[in-house]
């Protein structure tokens, strides 16, 4: 089956997930990638979302990180302060998975402006969750398109702790989290360096070659000496992944929305 | 004790022109009505808390009502940014929007700690992050038993607290059902309090239940809003209109086409 490049973003991303994960999950990409893992080879994965939906099983991916779906499916639905403090800050968490608008090669992650902060150029949305989920989770894993704009010789602003500017900074902090452990793109998989814990390239998704990753990577990047290739998506997975995108824009299409939404009063 | 207002009325008497205000509800039960009301009345100079801006703020934002905003995520959920929010952070328009950001674990337990009473939140947050560096309000405290340095953050209290819920019975005591975000914490942290509602009833139907009841001596005013949450949602009443959150980004792009869009939705 012929596939696109986001959609083998989405399937590595999937596949990373083990059966018994506990997992935070960011909106957009990170949702697809859980709920397709669930839907796939983890059915017994538990999600959690930053609203308060614990063990949330959506049939349709939400939109916002409060779609009414998430607490119709959940487990249990608990207040925000308790979910930050007794679920991420607890410790319960095995697996953060996030996304921004630029990451280095030490994982450290930008989702709140491009530029100075005082007068950016872009204003982005900022941290959410971001922040303590990089710290609070067992590990990280992070999904973003490649281009070099987005993976840079050194981020903005960092929202959100990767490994720091040396790639020993956790430790220094007193962090006892791994962190980063997994870059998933839509031209590679990348791991962190046992040592040094910069990111190197560990698979190419086909047909993507070393020079397009180069091209596409603000620093200098290195190549696992075991470089394999990403084994291509399954039509398993592939049928799966469009049954959802399918069942999620039907349900989001304006057709369903009622008639007096955008007055409120 | 909760007085039943229509909304003009509760806005216009607890709200005031300079307020710290927090409209809250986690993507659901959003108070739109109220912010719509509070544009209406033209208040400016505000301090607008809430974890996530959302549309509503967008809105309030590009109407002018904002001198400062305390949040923790400022985007268009699953859509992209809040283009009148960006407009008045990168250009200043329609005028400057002073920022005290922080993250969603900060800005929860803030509420949690206005609410219990207490002068700041402790917590794990922050590590490695520049946010603290760039918000003077993000501080550290050590453990005095373990010797661990924490993150600590004043407690939000906000003059008035605005939230939506499903339901007052005529007492005025209120059902919060659903995703429950930190509309009880905002409530209880703040001096005001006005709640808006899909209904009144006769009976909540909770004795029993674990679903958030605020008890009418902690609220100030209930104003009956049906569909006062759209274009977000009130769980068991409507769903989240999620093709207009797409629209809005075009709509907010562009001042003029936005400028229309409060005419006609609006102040019309």
């Amino acid at each position: 089956m012929n596939y696109t490049s986001n959609e083998m973003m989405t399937v590595a991303a999937a596949r990373a997930l083990r059966d018994d994960d506990v997992c935070f999950v960011g909106i957009g990409l990170p949702s697809t990638a859980c709920n397709l893992a669930r839907l796939t080879h983890a059915p017994r994965l538990t999600l959690l979302y930053e609203s308060g939906t614990i063990d949330t099983r959506p049939k349709v991916l939400p939109l916002s990180i409060g779609d009414g779906e998430l607490c119709e499916t959940a487990l249990s639905t608990v207040p925000v302060p308790e979910m930050f403090q007794y679920w991420l800050q607890g410790g319960r968490i095995s697996v953060g998975f996030l996304g921004g608008a630029q990451v280095d090669r030490f994982g450290n992650l930008n989702s709140t402006v491009i530029g100075a902060y005082s007068h950016p150029t872009v204003r982005l949305p900022g941290s959410g969750g971001a922040t303590e989920i990089a710290t609070g989770c067992r590990r990280i894993f992070i999904i973003m398109p490649h281009g070099p704009r987005s993976f840079v010789e050194k981020v903005d602003f960092v929202t959100s702790l990767g490994h720091g500017a040396t790639g020993r900074e956790r430790r220094a902090l007193g962090i006892r989290t791994e962190g980063p452990v997994l870059i998933v793109t839509d031209l590679c998989t990348m791991r962190p360096h046992p040592d040094t814990n910069e990111f190197e390239v560990a698979t190419l998704h086909p047909g993507v070659t070393a020079d397009r990753v180069r091209e596409q990577t603000g620093w200098p990047v290195r190549f696992r000496a075991d470089l394999s290739e990403t084994p291509p998506p399954t039509d398993h997975e592939l049928g799966t992944l469009r049954d959802l995108m399918e069942r999620t824009s039907r349900a989001h299409a304006p057709a369903s929305r009622p008639a007096t939404s955008a007055i409120s009063r | 004790m909760a007085q039943f207002l229509p909304l003009s009325d509760a806005i216009a008497r607890f709200v005031r022109s300079g307020d710290r205000v927090a409209l809250e509800g986690f993507t659901h039960l959003i108070p739109f009505a109220a912010g719509h009301e509070i544009i209406r009345q033209r208040l400016t100079d505000l301090t607008l808390i809430r974890m996530t801006p959302d549309l509503i703020y967008d809105q309030m934002i590009g109407c002018g009502c904002a001198r400062k905003l305390v949040f923790s995520w400022g985007g268009n959920p699953g859509v992209g940014s809040l283009h009148r929010f960006r407009d008045a952070v990168e250009h200043d328009w329609p005028n400057p929007l002073e920022l005290e950001e922080h993250s969603h674990s900060a800005m929860a337990q803030a509420y949690a700690a206005g609410a219990g009473g207490m002068p700041c939140a402790v917590f794990r947050g922050y590590l490695g992050s520049d946010l603290a560096h760039v918000n003077p309000q993000i501080r550290s405290v050590v453990c005095p038993f373990t010797g661990e340095t924490l993150a600590a953050v004043p407690a939000l209290r906000p003059d008035v607290t605005i939230v939506h819920a499903q339901k007052a019975d005529r007492a005025g005591n209120v059902l919060i059902r659903g995703i429950v975000g930190v509309q009880k914490e905002a409530v209880l942290a703040a001096s005001r309090s006005i709640v808006t509602v899909e209904e009144v009833v006769d009976d909540l139907g909770t004795t029993g239940t674990n679903a958030v009841v605020l008890p009418a001596w902690t609220v100030t005013a209930i104003a009956v809003a049906p569909g006062g949450a759209r274009p977000s949602y009130a769980h068991g009443y409507y769903a989240r209109d999620n093709a207009f959150y797409v629209e809005w980004d075009a709509i907010a792009r562009d001042r003029d086409r936005f400028r229309a869009w409060i005419d006609a939705q609006v102040m019309s």
